[in-house]
């Protein structure tokens, strides 16, 4: 598979970052009421992570090792910035069902989380197919856990009434409970799915190196020859990179 | 003789009773009330205790068959969650609301954290809780004579409470709380069978006294305060949920520190909330604190000093 493509899909399936990875979970599990919630705050976040997936590759040798932290953070505030102004700008009322949640794009762990893991390590257009995949790895995320609360919770769907559940509303899958409950539905069918791939002949890359190449908990790392190997592997292993 | 000097680990006694015993023991108990409630409520208040237990026996066994787990509807305990939870229900409840509040206490409180005896919170009162949440207007809703109107105890306030209704069980209120009589019949009925003991009930109402005395604006008055103790859940939860097995501490000093927490927060709930009852909240937030209050109140085992435990 070409690699760009295989970034873009690694976002999406593999690595989702909502049902797989776990991260970015404020905001997954607080603006989801609605599906046009869900795909709003995916679609900002979409853009502010390849903007600055980008341009934090291409400073990437420019960037002290020591400062990298707030470098990362001033690059993804500034364009955080711009989309904040834009969405005020041109879909007002989507900023303001969204409220402090977009300025909190600029603390969400995916976008810092990619950064110092992927962007930072690799050139400009793979950074920038790791920030599309990702990014919409995290709308589709939300945006089905959007659809099902907002199902349930108001019977419609992306704001249109579905007639036949007028009478059946249940106002949990509202609030911060029925987040969790939907999410944790989501990922355990996530999880069937992948299970029955793998059965089927499609198992998932393992990790190099004895017990998943953590060599903290091995009496034998001392006079290990595989050490190299797996510390590499376990260095990636923050980054999630490896092939 | 070496049959005389067979070898095995303890507990070398016991006792006959299982879950299915102590359960059926508890359902035995909760007839009073039920068919108090029926006579009370009519036959909708019947129809909803049926539905209830039907779908938490059903959805038991469909999500053990789901997950090829062992089939354990035979303990009774899924029967008792759902007569216990079509007890907290006003009997105007649509049907739908009552099987959706039974699959969510059987499937999502207890059956995910493993089944019987590992359940964080009552089923019963999580799946009360969850109708509360999701459906304030009809859960909230009480008919008595076919007359709507609010509880006793959301009227404590104006004042005209009649105590004896309230001590008999003619009023308004969910299918299993109004009458105080057959509720205290069926706690007397679970204490002579020992399969509770008063420590927890009898804290619990003690420390939930006290509280109305103090900060409940009335001083001393009796009739303020019977009708406080026999108004709303209290009764039924402090003797038929407080006391469930699997969510109440077991060590002595737990079960005070339990039941004092227990009357606290209902006293709070009740005068400083904004809904009128305070019995379901006060039960499941204590029942998260279980594991909390077992642990700090491990008894020292007999040679074990303080400083070397501590020392650890």
């Amino acid at each position: 598979m070409n690699k760009n493509l295989e970034r873009v899909f690694n976002g999406l399936w593999k690595e989702n970052p909502t049902f797989v990875l776990m991260l970015g979970m404020c905001p997954t599990l607080a603006v989801t009421t609605s599906a046009i919630n869900g795909i709003g705050m995916g679609l900002s976040t979409t853009v502010v992570l390849v903007l600055s997936n980008m341009l934090i590759s291409a400073l990437r040798n420019l960037i002290p090792d020591r400062v990298r932290m707030p470098a990362f953070i001033v690059v993804v505030a500034s364009f955080v910035t711009i989309v904040q102004f834009l969405m005020e700008g041109f879909t007002p009322s989507l900023y303001e069902s969204l409220g402090i949640y977009i300025p909190l794009i600029v603390v969400n762990c995916i976008i810092l989380g990619r950064a110092e893991s992927y962007a930072s390590k690799n050139p400009v257009i793979p950074s920038m197919f790791d920030g599309i995949g990702m990014g919409l790895g995290f709308t589709v995320g939300l945006t089905l856990i959007g659809m099902v609360r907002e199902i349930l919770a108001n019977g419609s769907i992306f704001g249109a009434t579905i007639a036949p559940l007028n009478d059946y509303h249940i106002t949990l899958f509202g609030l911060a409970p029925g987040a969790f409950f939907v999410l944790g539905c989501l990922v355990a069918i996530m999880n069937v799915i992948r299970r029955n791939m793998e059965a089927k002949g499609k198992p998932l890359p393992a990790v190099q190196g004895c017990l998943g190449g953590d060599c903290s908990g091995c009496t034998l790392s001392s006079a290990c020859t595989g050490k190299t190997l797996a510390n590499k592997a376990n260095d990636n292993n923050t980054g999630k990179e490896e092939e | 003789m070496s049959n005389l000097l067979k070898v095995s680990s303890s507990p070398h006694i016991r006792a006959k009773d299982d879950s299915s015993i102590i359960m059926l023991y508890v359902i035995i108990a909760l007839m009073p009330t039920t068919l108090f409630g029926i006579i009370n409520f009519g036959i909708r208040a019947l129809l909803l205790v049926a539905v209830c237990i039907a779908t938490c026996v059903l959805s038991e066994f469909l999500f053990e068959k789901a997950v090829g787990k062992k089939n354990t509807i035979g303990d009774l305990s899924a029967a008792v969650t759902g007569l216990l939870l079509a007890l907290n229900l006003p009997h105007t409840l649509p049907v739908w609301q009552a099987v959706l509040g039974s699959v969510f206490a059987i499937v999502v409180v207890k059956m995910l954290f493993g089944g019987l005896g590992q359940n964080f919170m009552n089923p019963a009162l999580g799946g009360r809780v969850f109708l509360l949440i999701s459906f304030a207007g009809t859960m909230t809703h009480f008919e008595y004579d076919g007359v709507a109107g609010p509880t006793p105890l959301a009227s404590i306030g104006g004042g005209n409470v009649n105590t004896l209704d309230m001590l008999i069980g003619r009023t308004a209120g969910t299918i299993g709380e109004t009458s105080t009589i057959c509720i205290l019949i069926g706690a007397i009925i679970l204490i002579l069978l020992g399969v509770i003991d008063l420590v927890i009930p009898g804290v619990y109402i003690l420390t939930f006294s006290l509280f109305v005395i103090l900060f409940g604006g009335h001083g001393f008055d009796t009739a303020f305060l019977v009708a406080h103790l026999c108004g709303g859940g209290l009764m039924l939860g402090a003797f038929f949920m407080a006391t469930d097995y699997v969510t109440s501490p077991i060590t002595p000093l737990g079960k005070v520190i339990f039941g004092i927490c227990l009357g606290i927060l209902t006293g709070i709930f009740r005068f400083f909330g904004n809904s009128a009852e305070g019995v379901s909240y006060a039960i499941i937030f204590c029942n998260l604190l279980v594991p909390l209050i077992e642990k700090i109140t491990v008894p020292r085992a007999f040679g074990i000093s303080r400083e070397v435990k501590s020392n650890e």
